[in-house]
């Protein structure tokens, strides 16, 4: 699905955290939303995801206006910063949530959500954690479990909040290649938030460079390497 | 070990040395704060938990359970459980809106809000009766539409209810307000983007999460709805047999020198809050590693 973000506005009260702002996300890219914090890009992420709404601008999905769409029926794959998992259930109930809070009419049986679960599991490379708890794995396990869940409701789109921030950096490295194959396996439009300039560059095909609520460059990792357009651009990349 | 290493061994500590960790006091002060602590407890606590006992069992058994059997005793036993079980359950749902209100939305007046919630704890519970009658009393005009249509408020159960409502509401808000903070809005955010509607979210997400807090805060309600004397003693006219509670009930007796009475009721009121905090502990006890695993993340 590809998504066309037109001069978005966001206001909070008196802070404006985005002036307008437009962006074009090709069906199937992988999109790094890069900024130091208050740039604004966790809070167009949220606005994509329907968890805030714009004060002024559209948002289109496929070329059609969802900017009223609610949350649930946007179908976008969330995953938080602090992976936000239900405490009180079982890494299988997680990943199950999504489907089990489906209309009766189109929720699956209890034996394809156990399949799909299961197949989940597989793909985020941790078979036989489904009775542990949250509180039981380590901060990659966790990451993991919250892409599964994410997964599981057959997103339109996967948009992820900071998803390496609270990884050590070994972890990190062996994530950021587990995205990106999901990425490719899924072929899901993909967008994260990160203020890591090296992982931004590393991972996505498309560099969103946001400063004070304002787009500076739109490129690919090495067109912006190669080419700042602004100087907050050249300095950022360079720390 | 060698001779040497247990020469060098006791010259380094001659004697038998004891360390204490830098958080822990010296003897005579720890001694003297469990003193006061335990002294504080028992002379303030325990002395007139027994003495209540004591009281009410002085002419046997028998004759306090017989002291319980009368029409007017049985009448209050019955009216402070009813009042409770209307009360407790109102508080509960007030509550939880009140907090989730509090805790996942941003808007203005928001602190004001907060301090009316804490208004019951400082307004004296007899003032909270006074602008009851005020407002519900045959004198006014809504309490005499109220009168005569049937409906009376005050010197009657809605009054009571009322008045154990306005006086108890705190504690349940109280509760979830700072457990609701600590867990931020991120879980729920996450439920709706997975497609759940905000009624499911409630119910699978919130609920579970503070369901602790919510037991704790039901039960302290509880146990101070059952007990409530001053803003029920102006609301409800304290007539015998029917809007007398049982702590109403207590005053009465004990003011007619029905000592036995008075403390029998004052004794079988204690238990049922005893009861209460037996409940609290016992749950605590049964699901500590729940406890444990909502509380950490």
């Amino acid at each position: 699905m590809h998504i066309d973000i037109d001069e978005i506005a966001k206001e909070f009260g008196a802070t404006t955290a985005l002036h307008p702002v437009s962006l074009a996300i090709p069906s199937g890219a992988l999109v790094a939303l890069l900024g130091p914090s208050g740039s604004g890009k966790t809070t167009l992420l949220r606005i994509l995801g329907g968890l805030e709404f714009p004060t002024s601008g559209r948002v289109l999905f496929n070329g059609q206006d969802a900017t009223g769409m609610t949350v649930q029926e946007r179908r976008a794959g969330l995953v938080f910063q602090s992976y936000a998992l239900f405490r009180h259930m079982t890494v299988f109930e997680n990943i199950a949530y999504g489907l089990r809070a489906r209309p009766r009419a189109a929720r699956p049986n209890k034996a394809e959500i156990d399949r799909r679960v299961l197949k989940l599991l597989d793909l985020i490379q941790l078979p036989h954690i489904g009775d542990r708890y949250p509180t039981q794995l380590s901060g990659g396990q966790r990451q993991r479990v919250a892409l599964a869940r994410a997964l599981a409701i057959e997103p339109r789109m996967l948009l992820l909040d900071e998803p390496f921030g609270a990884l050590d950096a070994k972890v990190r490295k062996e994530l950021r290649q587990g995205l990106r194959d999901i990425h490719d396996e899924t072929g899901l439009t993909t967008v994260f938030v990160t203020h890591d300039q090296e992982e931004a560059m590393e991972l996505a095909d498309l560099v969103v460079v946001m400063s004070m609520g304002r787009i500076e460059q739109i490129g690919k990792p090495q067109d912006i390497r190669a080419k700042p357009a602004t100087e907050f651009v050249r300095e950022f990349i360079a720390a | 070990m060698s001779d040497a290493a247990l020469n060098l061994h006791r010259t380094a500590h001659p004697g038998k040395r004891r360390f204490r960790s830098a958080t822990e006091e010296s003897a005579p002060a720890r001694i003297a704060l469990i003193l006061i602590a335990v002294g504080g407890l028992l002379l303030l606590v325990g002395a007139p938990l027994v003495a209540v006992f004591a009281e009410a069992l002085v002419r046997g058994w028998g004759a306090a359970v017989q002291s319980l059997q009368s029409r007017d005793a049985q009448a209050a036993i019955r009216l402070t459980l009813l009042i409770t079980a209307i009360a407790v359950p109102m508080n509960a749902i007030f509550g939880i809106a009140a907090a989730w209100f509090i805790t996942k939305f941003d808007f203005r007046g928001k602190a004001f809000l907060i301090t009316l919630i804490d208004l019951p704890f400082s307004v004296s519970p007899v003032v909270a009766g006074l602008c009851i009658v005020l407002l519900f009393g045959a004198n006014s005009a809504m309490g005499a539409w109220l009168v005569a249509n049937g409906f009376p408020i005050v010197f009657a159960v809605p009054g009571i209810v009322l008045a154990t409502v306005f006086v108890t509401f705190p504690f349940v808000a109280r509760e979830l307000i700072p457990v609701m903070i600590e867990q931020g809005r991120s879980e729920e955010e996450a439920a709706l983007t997975l497609g759940a509607s905000g009624w499911r979210v409630f119910r699978t997400v919130t609920l579970p999460n503070i369901r602790w807090a919510l037991l704790y805060g039901t039960l302290l309600c509880t146990a101070r709805a059952m007990g409530e004397f001053g803003a029920v003693a102006v609301v409800s006219g304290k007539i015998r047999g029917q809007t007398a509670t049982m702590p109403i009930t207590i005053e009465m007796f004990y003011n007619e020198y029905l000592s036995v009475a008075a403390f029998s009721m004052a004794a079988l009121l204690t238990g049922f809050a005893l009861l209460t905090l037996m409940l609290k502990t016992v749950l605590e006890l049964r699901h500590a590693d729940q406890l444990a695993a909502t509380r950490r993340h």
